[in-house]
């Protein structure tokens, strides 16, 4: 037998012992577990919000504190708002209108976005001249920017169509770290609420969770049948959601190292386009292909809710630090807030 | 469970279908059990027409429905808005070769020529709308120089229809206007053809897309940009499976915890921070989304923590850690029992993570020589192996030199400084101390009914 050959049937006869190993803890599912609980009863919630001014399909949200958040549409604007007050702080022009991400640095400094350009570009919202302005391109992906996630105002980790991931250093604009890996491109980055880890989603329907540190990839978690759009933390830090083009989310536990439910429902049939955890995980709110949000029962996997009101696609969603409240936004153009 | 070729990646990533099939797929199935004879929606002849009558729909169904509609599965044979409405609308099937699954992309040439043979035939009933009339103005002038041919194969279409039978012919023109409904949709309605561009950049089946809906030749139509063909299928190098193997072993080696104390763990977590849900308990005093009023917001940012903050604090080492207010008080009682190098090493390091790198090297030092040097100020106790990694790691000093270090000191915080803290009269003073006589216990939304 050649040398390739056996170094095949070793790697194949190792995954086979992994499903094995995974399978051997599994001496009780989610849902007999919980049997017993009670399903959260219906939640309903009710627009508060309707943030008006994007001329364009919007591609991402992201909260910055409480109130403030971005967006970022295809008509060449990232606009930042004072949700609550429904004011726009900032209307930021950017150079190329085909963005597909953005971002709100925790310290409520910085914003950065990216898209086509392949470059995640960094602008500082606290200039002393009042005027936003780019602060930094990072350029290196070969590829569309799908993602991106700021660990502080030194440090930001972007997900790419060259199906990388990359954490870099924003006051030199190099890379520090590349995380590669995945076989399709990488769609959607998750910061665990430690900072130590992130989780990517791609197109080669799996997902993979990182060492931020050594540039390691500690797990892969695979059972979707299609791209994976969206991803997201549990809050406890210790397990992953994702959303799928298959019309599924699924939630993965780390420390068993396997799927632990899928939330899925024979009435939808479209994709999973972006996903948030509520305050304490009980509920999942993701944003689908056929212009709604569902609210998922995490633990019991039914469907609670529906958010809807927008007129095309939901193609972001994300909930406040505190929990109040969440935001969808839309190709429709609108982004609502809801609670 | 074996997976359908088509629907797993190979090596490159790349697969046969694209993430829209799954969707046309589950239309279809939905599609085929609606015309099943038997159990399928009942379809009449009603003057003339082939149509199916409706039967009440809930709002689920109705939103499937438009859905389905609005990409095309069926129509209401006398609108051009395509959505399904209670209403006793009259609705057709759209014939399988005008389906979505196709992947068409129909060029505007075939729309030149579709529109062009509508101003051919009987007027009364195929009337242009208004926003097809400027479509046509429009194509006109954009293919001017090509026009003779497109008009010529317009009334070769034409001719071909005129031989049909009358009823074939009016399904088939509600077909197809259904079809171009879809890909060239009234103004203000939605385009389902659109895709997002993240999923376009990766569509590479040149041979699906380009086809001409009315079978015209290449030599007529504009060259679409050129799709990529897709890259040969890699095969992993000999090294790359090394490092594939390594991978795995390293996975089957892990440690990996039982089912059965995961789920209670999720279980236990969701129930305890249910009250600090705001989708599931009202936030007291009140969100402030909902009653436009501010105070839970002024609540936090003051230094006054009130109680259901000060009670999360007691849940676990990270709420306290977490928090400005929590770590401050955290700190304070600490320094007023002489032991506080632990939680100060803990925060100098992490705020060392943040730093820009240039700062890196020196800060470095300074928490040495506060913490860990001979003769330090606040001497920490750290086990030997950390320490000796630390003292490496010192000389080429980077974000993460403290790493082991910290760990060490987080146990010892979690087990000893932590459960102090919380047992300790400052903490328990902070948790009783009542606010406007409000409850301990939040309330839960009505809505919320517990039911089984």
């Amino acid at each position: 037998m050649g040398e390739m050959e056996q170094l095949r049937k070793e790697a194949e006869s190792l995954k086979d012992e992994i499903t094995a190993a995974r399978k051997a803890v599994q001496d009780l599912t989610l849902q007999d577990h919980v049997a017993g609980t009670a399903v959260v009863g219906r939640v309903q919630l009710k627009t508060r919000k309707t943030l008006r001014g994007h001329l364009s399909k919007i591609y991402a949200v992201h909260w910055g504190d409480s109130k403030l958040c971005v967006s970022a549409s295809q008509d060449g604007k990232l606009i930042v708002w004072d949700s609550y007050t429904t004011n726009k702080v900032h209307a930021i022009p950017l150079k190329s209108s085909w963005v597909m991400t953005c971002a709100y640095a925790p310290s409520g400094n910085m914003v950065a976005c990216g898209g086509l350009d392949n470059m995640c570009s960094i602008y500082n919202l606290k200039g002393k001249d009042g005027n936003v302005k780019v602060m930094r391109e990072l350029a290196a992906h070969t590829g569309y920017l799908s993602c991106c996630r700021f660990l502080n105002d030194n440090e930001i980790i972007t997900s790419s169509g060259d199906c990388t991931c990359v954490l870099w250093d924003i006051e030199t604009g190099s890379q520090k770290t590349v995380f590669a890996g995945h076989l399709g491109d990488c769609m959607s980055l998750g910061v665990a609420p430690d900072f130590n880890t992130f989780i990517s989603g791609a197109c080669d329907f799996t997902a993979k969770l990182w060492d931020i540190r050594d540039g390691q990839c500690r797990q892969t978690f695979g059972g979707h049948e299609s791209d994976i759009n969206a991803i997201g933390f549990f809050p406890n830090g210790n397990a992953v959601i994702t959303g799928s083009d298959d019309a599924s989310c699924k939630l993965y536990d780390l420390r068993s190292d396997q799927e632990l439910i899928t939330y899925q429902d024979s009435g939808i049939m479209c994709g999973v386009t972006s996903l948030a955890p509520s305050f304490s995980g009980r509920l999942i709110l993701a944003g689908y292909d056929d212009f709604n949000c569902n609210i998922w029962d995490s633990l019991k996997a039914e469907r609670v809710g529906v958010l809807s009101g927008h007129d095309n696609r939901v193609s972001c969603i994300g909930v406040t630090p505190d929990g109040m409240a969440c935001c969808t936004g839309s190709w429709d153009s609108f982004l609502k807030i809801w609670n | 469970m074996a997976k359908n070729n088509s629907l797993h990646p190979n090596s490159n990533g790349e697969t046969e279908d694209s993430p829209n099939m799954l969707v046309y797929r589950k239309m279809e199935d939905v599609i085929a059990r609606m015309q099943d004879e038997k159990n399928g929606i009942p379809i009449r002849t009603v003057k003339s027409f082939l149509s199916k009558i409706p039967s009440v729909f809930s709002v689920e169904a109705l939103h499937l429905g438009t859905l389905m509609a609005a990409h095309g599965y069926f129509f209401p044979i006398s609108d051009h808005v395509l959505t399904l409405k209670d209403d006793g609308t009259f609705y057709r099937f759209q014939t399988p070769y005008f389906w979505p699954s196709n992947c068409w992309e129909p060029e505007n040439t075939d729309y030149a020529v579709y529109l062009c043979k509508r101003t051919m035939q009987n007027k009364a009933r195929l009337e242009l709308a208004d926003y097809e009339a400027e479509s046509l103005a429009r194509l006109q002038r954009a293919f001017a120089r090509k026009w003779e041919f497109i008009f010529m194969q317009a009334e070769a279409q034409a001719k071909v229809d005129k031989k049909r039978d009358k009823i074939e012919r009016k399904i088939l023109d509600s077909q197809e206007r259904a079809f171009w409904d879809v890909h060239r949709p009234v103004p203000g309605c939605v385009n389902t053809t659109e895709v997002d561009i993240k999923k376009s950049s990766r569509m590479k089946k040149p041979h699906k897309t380009r086809k001409s809906v009315y079978g015209l030749q290449n030599d007529i139509r504009s060259n679409s940009p050129t799709h990529t063909p897709a890259p040969e299928a890699k095969q992993p190098t000999e090294e790359e499976l090394r490092e594939q193997i390594k991978f795995w072993q390293a996975q089957l080696d892990r440690h990996r915890l039982k089912m059965s104390k995961v789920a209670e763990s999720l279980l236990s977590y969701t129930e305890q921070y249910s009250d600090y849900d705001p989708f599931l308990c009202t936030p007291d005093p009140s969100n402030p989304w909902i009653s436009d009023d501010t105070t839970f917001w002024e609540m936090e940012a003051s230094k006054e923590p009130g109680q259901t903050r000060v009670r999360r604090w007691g849940f676990v080492i990270n709420e306290v850690l977490k928090d400005p207010v929590g770590r401050e008080q955290f700190l304070k009682f600490l320094e007023s029992e002489f032991s506080s190098e632990n939680l100060r090493f803990w925060l100098a390091v992490q705020e060392l993570k943040k730093r820009p790198i240039r700062e890196v090297p020196t800060r470095v030092q300074e928490i040495w020589e506060e913490f860990l040097a001979a003769g330090a100020p606040s001497a920490i106790n750290v086990d030997s192996k950390s320490y000796d990694k630390t003292t490496q790691n010192v000389k080429d000093p980077g974000r993460y030199a403290f790493e082991d270090a910290q760990e060490h000191i987080y146990k010892l915080m979690k087990s000893d400084s932590y459960s102090r803290f919380i047992r300790s009269s400052a903490y328990q003073e902070l948790l009783q101390a009542k606010k406007k006589g409000k409850s301990l216990i939040p309330k839960r939304l009505p809505a919320v009914v517990q039911s089984c």
